[in-house]
């Protein structure tokens, strides 16, 4: 179907609905690399207009990538809870956008919408939205998962704890691990990026993360980032795995370049589920998404990357995860050329994200090669803080020495919290509070050579 | 200021003796929340020498004066990546020769060779700058030894990895080696990637090559990165791959570091 309008005595066409989503994007590089993006400003806004006019129901009819070639556009339809979708099943596009920013949008509202509305009906309304408005509206929401602790809750955010190391060193890993629980970090999981790929590597990394947090009853979780195959295997063979990772995207062809599909992250999510090691929950899921990443594998099928990437949130809703983490900045200035593109990217995450009911979170970060700084950085951690972000990520002065990027830091998100007043997920605040690395308002206290977290580096 | 006053503003993290286990940036201590001025400076540092790796433009002709002087004919070339800005956005035009340019090369070519070696400032000039000629320095007198020839040596200004395919494809090439700055992190501004292709072509895909990273003195010094480049060239030239299949060897059989 062929959309069409006449704005200011010029007639703009669009051939279908994904030629529309994508012309009415916000400029970004990696959709004029796909050679999808508006042509001119003037083409932008019109699509912005016509967008507008499009009723919500029409993406439930007119997919955007065929339902016969890609899986998650089936997981997508088949899962569609009409009764859910009901309340604002007349509204166009434009109206929903309306309706999200009056009053009568409100936490329990939006809660219960949530799986009424798709990913493409998401990104659409987004495109129509200021970052303002993506602020406003995703600040409404309030997603809530737990595995050992409570992360989600309305006024809250988590930080995951990120001590790489080059080669996984395992005194260099423990030295950031120390740094980032003193510095109140660790809520949200404390993660590895291994650069090895090899089992017993990774066993070794798994073990010694669950003998750390069972020493010092941390109420939190430990994840070792690996392919969700290899993260079965070692559930398989008893090893002490907290979360399941996965890198998704939204489209099936995307996915099977990351060697996985549906079935694969089914299979992941039972292994999780199978070790029973959660006490308070039993979200075990952590993804990772991108804007991006299906231009990169070849498989964005001419849709714009910002509805790929909500997409990608589709899949993660069926199973259940704890955190999903976009990592807005990592890939690079062919998709996300600069600060402007890095910030609003990371906006529109957050806000598609909360509105299917993920537990969203950021990697607020940067490569050397895009036009981007820290100043960038505290920007969109300060909008996103405001969003109501789930989680962000911490690492020693914001510098990844193994993956070579820059994101936040230990410093940053007490920033944002002396700033914005959020707490850490409650449990593990007591427990910070229990082992004196903060006062009773959840304040950093200085540290002596007798804290009992130090001997975590002997 | 007394010490006093210092104390009260700056609170210290006792625990900088960690620092020996890692180069991340710990026990960096605070002034309330916040990052000293001392260390928001050093970290500034590091990202703008980052910046400039990226932006400062390739030194061809100190390159091609070095080159020279090793007794090695060169060739200037650039991609159809026109600036630097086109470059970082339009990955796929750093990866086509510009037209004339492809003639140029053409008309260079008098007989095919076994390697053909390209240096491309990738990301990281600073990386060509500093490590080119020790690595080409060091690799030229194993390749006389052991009879390998080699055309005139590329160099290509705004270049990614797979440009070498087309290059070494004109010079009708067994192999092409694409010496290339890789994407600078904050402590590691000057890394240099070797890559190595059997049967350059377009359209082969980073499948098809084997890869040494990290070559700089701070890391993997050229010397050592020499000798594994040449473990690699012989396996290829033997076995008449390179890519997947020599990986899996590679990690076992290569000269540790």
């Amino acid at each position: 179907m062929t959309y069409q309008i006449s704005v200011g005595g010029q007639r703009f066409r669009f051939v279908d609905l994904k030629a529309l989503m994508a012309k009415a994007s916000p400029p970004r590089s990696g959709d004029y690399l796909a050679g999808v993006a508006a042509g001119t400003a003037a083409e932008n806004i019109a699509a912005k207009m016509c967008l507008a006019d499009v009723p919500l129901k029409n993406f439930l009819t007119e997919a955007l990538i065929p339902y016969e070639d890609d899986e998650v556009t089936r997981l997508i339809v088949d899962t569609h809870d009409r009764q859910a979708f009901a309340p604002v099943s007349h509204m166009t596009v434009g109206q929903f956008r309306d309706w999200l920013l009056s009053p009568a949008a409100t936490s329990a509202s939006l809660a219960a919408l949530a799986a009424g509305l798709t990913p493409e009906m998401v990104s659409a309304t987004s495109k129509l939205m200021r970052n303002q408005d993506l602020i406003l509206a995703a600040r409404k929401v309030e997603v809530v998962s737990r595995f050992r602790n409570t992360i989600g809750l309305t006024g809250t955010m988590a930080v995951r704890l990120q001590p790489n190391h080059p080669y996984d060193d395992r005194l260099g890993i423990a030295a950031s691990i120390v740094d980032g629980l003193l510095y109140g970090c660790g809520d949200a999981v404390i993660g590895i990026n291994p650069a090895s790929d090899s089992i017993p590597a990774l066993t070794g990394l798994v073990e010694m993360l669950a003998e750390i947090i069972a020493r010092y009853e941390i109420p939190t979780q430990s994840c070792v980032l690996t392919h969700v195959t290899t993260s079965i295997a070692m559930a398989e063979r008893g090893v002490p795995v907290d979360l399941v990772f996965q890198s998704i995207a939204g489209t099936e062809k995307t996915n099977a370049s990351f060697g996985i599909s549906l079935a694969t992250l089914r299979e992941g999510y039972e292994a999780g589920q199978s070790l029973r090691r959660g006490t308070i929950g039993n979200n075990v899921m952590y993804f990772e998404t991108g804007q991006g990443s299906s231009l990169s594998a070849d498989a964005h099928h001419g849709v714009d990357q910002q509805t790929c990437e909500a997409r990608a949130y589709a899949v993660a809703r069926a199973f259940h995860p704890l955190l999903v983490n976009t990592v807005v900045g990592f890939i690079g200035p062919e998709y996300l050329y600069d600060g402007k593109q890095i910030i609003r990217a990371g906006l529109e995450d957050h806000f598609c994200g909360k509105m299917l009911g993920v537990p969203m979170g950021c990697d607020i970060c940067y490569t050397n090669h895009a036009e981007a700084d820290q100043d960038d950085m505290d920007t969109l951690l300060t909008l996103l803080g405001t969003a109501g972000i789930s989680f962000i990520m911490g690492i020693p002065g914001a510098d990844d020495v193994m993956l070579n990027y820059q994101s936040t830091s230990f410093h940053d998100q007490l920033y944002i919290r002396e700033v914005l007043g959020l707490k850490r997920a409650p449990e593990f605040q007591q427990w910070l509070d229990r082992m004196r690395v903060t006062d009773m308002h959840g304040r950093l206290v200085p540290q002596n050579p007798c804290q009992s977290l130090l001997r975590i580096a002997i | 200021m007394s010490a006093n006053n210092k104390a009260a503003v700056l609170t210290l993290d006792p625990w900088e003796k960690l620092r020996r286990h890692t180069d991340a940036r710990i026990a960096l201590g605070r002034c309330g929340n916040s990052l000293p001025t001392a260390r928001v400076l050093e970290f500034a540092f590091a990202h703008a020498s980052a910046r400039d790796a990226v932006n400062i433009p390739f030194d061809a002709k100190a390159l091609h004066a070095s080159l020279s002087e090793l007794g090695v004919k060169s060739l200037a070339i650039s991609s159809r990546a026109e600036t630097r800005q086109i470059y970082l956005a339009r990955p796929d035009l750093g990866r086509q020769l510009a037209e004339t340019d492809a003639g140029r090369l053409r008309a260079e070519v008098a007989t095919p060779c076994d390697v053909a070696i390209v240096v491309a400032d990738g990301l990281s000039s600073t990386a060509i700058a500093a490590n080119a000629i020790p690595f080409i320095s060091g690799l030229l007198p194993h390749f006389e030894k052991e009879g390998l020839s080699t055309g005139v040596i590329v160099t290509v200004r705004n270049g990614r990895v797979a440009i070498g395919d087309e290059i070494g494809a004109l010079m009708q090439a067994r192999l092409t080696l694409m010496l290339i700055g890789e994407r600078p992190g904050l402590s590691s501004v000057d890394s240099l990637g070797a890559y190595i292709t059997y049967a350059p072509r377009i359209g082969l895909s980073d499948a098809a090559r084997n890869c040494i990273s990290n070559i700089r003195e701070a890391g993997l010094k050229p010397p050592l990165a020499v000798a594994k480049i040449m473990w690699l060239i012989r396996e290829a030239l033997k076995r008449k791959l390179t890519g997947v299949d020599l990986k899996e060897e590679q990690q076992v059989a290569l000269p540790e570091s």
